[in-house]
């Protein structure tokens, strides 16, 4: 009575096939991460040391370490989130708490789409026009920290607005019911509510930043600085750059310096996504619904 | 109270004149006249989507959020048109306490939420002690029979109770604001029975002191609970009458059948 039809035997059949499908393309998902990252840990491990991370490269960046561009991405990093995180985050309160819903802030909304689709090289060259030429910058770590900032806004605020919407509409409504103002009702519930998933969204999408180049090539970046930067009007040497320089600019480099480079860049990423994955399981503790 | 141009008398708590109001191209309530007596209870009764929530949004001005909304009319709150061009929605609002459809108390804890409108108001205005507060909580959850289930654990967060507990709470945190008006749109559809039967004693209880308006889809709950009886169907006020007069001698055909259950 329970045996299965030949109808059964069909749908197993396929359901089996699709199932195989799925599970091959997530395969060949995989694969090249692994690829990757094992190939930069086989071939760049032996470059690290406490003296690769914390020495200036020497003899043409054919030796030596990477501390200088180690610390200029911290540097443009940082000040990149300085810039774009309270405007951002300004801006994704405006668009989902205030704005009413009309032609106009579809537009913008729309506006915002399309900018994070803009290719980062032609970032570099508003950036350079506008913050290294017109606003006399000169190529430095503000403005080429700018120029993320810039690049990164859309991201920052498409991060937040979907925390900010995660918040359920029914708590606006009983904060508005009891005579609270929007602001309040912001204050008091909505950004209680959202801060962790808007910092860590906001963490992630900003740390991949440290990787960029292009933007930060005619902007404030440079090759080589033997000393470190002292304030945000210095120019940098960056690790993105760093590593574009030495892969295809410099000559007699060793192999493996250039991997190393290129597995310390990763492990600074893989870092961050760490801490703002850990922070938001922290904080995602201490949320009470 | 003052008397601007906005302003009328009478025993309303809630009036609308002509109200007719558009969710964007549609249509949803119109030329509604409703009077709302104070101190009485008033129930709304009519099919899913006649725009019973949409009228008991209208009168505290919560629909306003969503921007293709657009209402031509008057609603008198209390005697004072509600639209005038002097007035502050955070008074308007003060006065209307709303009761939502599912429980929704804020993620914070049961102490916090009911002096949650408390802290708002009264506490910017003037230095509130820790024994006010007490009090003010006390006897926020006495009146609505939630003090003894919950005064051993007021830190504990609100979204850990049970539903029926939950909806006691949210019109437990309205009474420190004060209002005179409650609306309350279907406070028991998410209940079980027992939580509707409690939840409808309290409603009961604070009869008299608070106008309130209650929409249900419970014709038994429409007919034990309240003095005045409403009667919507798609966005029009059909009859509108004592409540045992509607139910037992309804002048509309539509009244009779919808009550009869032959549709809706
Ligand atoms: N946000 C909205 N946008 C567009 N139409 C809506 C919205 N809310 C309700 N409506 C429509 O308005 C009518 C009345 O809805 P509602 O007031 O929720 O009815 P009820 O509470 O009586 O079930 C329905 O036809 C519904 O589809
Ligand atoms: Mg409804």
């Amino acid at each position: 009575m329970f045996t299965a039809t030949p109808l059964n035997r069909r749908s197993y059949r396929n359901q089996s096939l699709a199932k195989a499908v799925f599970f091959l393309m997530t395969v060949v998902l995989v694969i090249p991460v692994l690829l990757i990252v094992g190939t930069l840990v086989v071939k760049g491990a032996p470059a690290i040391s406490w003296e690769f991370l914390f020495t200036a490269p020497t003899d043409n960046m054919t030796a030596g370490g990477i501390f200088p561009a180690l610390v200029g991405t911290i540097w443009l990093v940082v000040v990149a989130l300085l810039a774009s995180v309270p405007v951002g985050v300004a801006a994704a309160l405006y668009l989902s708490e205030y704005a009413p819903d009309n032609l106009l802030t579809r537009t913008i909304n729309l506006a915002i789409i399309n900018l994070a689709g803009v290719p980062s090289i032609v970032h570099a060259l508003f950036g350079f026009g506008a913050f290294v030429l017109f606003f006399r910058m000169g190529q430095s770590i503000l403005a080429a920290s700018l120029t993320l900032a810039v690049m990164t806004l859309p991201v920052v605020i498409v991060a937040t607005r979907e925390s900010l919407q995660a918040v359920p509409q029914a708590f606006r409504e009983a904060c508005w019911n009891m005579g609270a103002t929007r602001w309040q009702t912001i204050r008091k519930v909505v950004l209680p509510n959202s801060i962790s998933g808007i910092l860590t969204g906001v963490i992630l999408e900003v740390s991949r930043t440290a990787g960029e180049t292009a933007p930060i090539m005619f902007t404030g970046a440079t090759a080589f600085v033997a000393f470190l930067p002292e304030g945000v009007l210095d120019q940098t040497m960056a690790m993105s750059y760093h590593l574009y320089y030495i892969a295809t600019q410099a000559t007699n480099v060793p192999e493996e310096l250039t991997f190393g480079v290129a597995l310390v860049l990763i492990a600074i990423v893989l870092m961050m996504n760490a801490v703002s994955i850990g922070f938001r399981v922290y904080l995602r503790g201490l949320k009470k619904w | 109270m003052d008397n601007t141009a906005g302003t009328r008398n009478g025993d309303f708590a809630i009036e609308t004149r002509g109200l007719n109001l558009w969710y964007g191209d549609f249509q949803a309530l119109f030329d509604v006249d409703l009077g709302v007596k104070r101190g009485m209870i008033t129930s709304m009764i009519g099919p899913s989507g006649c725009g019973k929530t949409t009228l008991l949004r209208t009168c505290n001005r919560i629909i306003e959020r969503l921007g293709y909304v657009r209402t031509t009319g008057n609603v008198y709150v209390l005697g004072h048109d509600i639209f005038g061009d002097d007035v502050e929605l955070v008074q308007v609002r003060k006065q209307i306490g709303m009761v939502f459809q599912r429980p929704n108390p804020l993620p914070i804890s049961i102490r916090d939420n009911v002096l949650f409108g408390f802290k708002l108001h009264e506490a910017r205005l003037r230095k509130v002690s820790a024994a006010e507060e007490d009090e003010v909580l006390e006897s926020s959850l006495r009146q609505v029979l939630l003090w003894d289930t919950v005064k051993d654990r007021l830190d504990k967060p609100a979204t850990g109770l049970s539903l029926e507990e939950q909806q006691k709470l949210c019109i437990a945190r309205l009474l420190p604001v004060k209002p005179q008006v409650l609306l309350m749109d279907e406070p028991c559809s998410a209940l079980d029975p027992a939580g509707t039967e409690a939840v409808e004693e309290l409603i009961w209880k604070l009869r008299g002191e608070y106008t309130i308006l209650i929409v249900t889809h419970n014709m038994a709950q429409a007919r034990r609970a309240s003095e005045e009886c409403v009667f919507m169907l798609l966005g029009k006020i059909i009859e509108h009458g004592r409540t045992e007069e509607l139910f037992l001698s309804p002048e509309h055909s539509e009244t009779a059948d919808y009550i009869e259950g032959r549709f809706g």
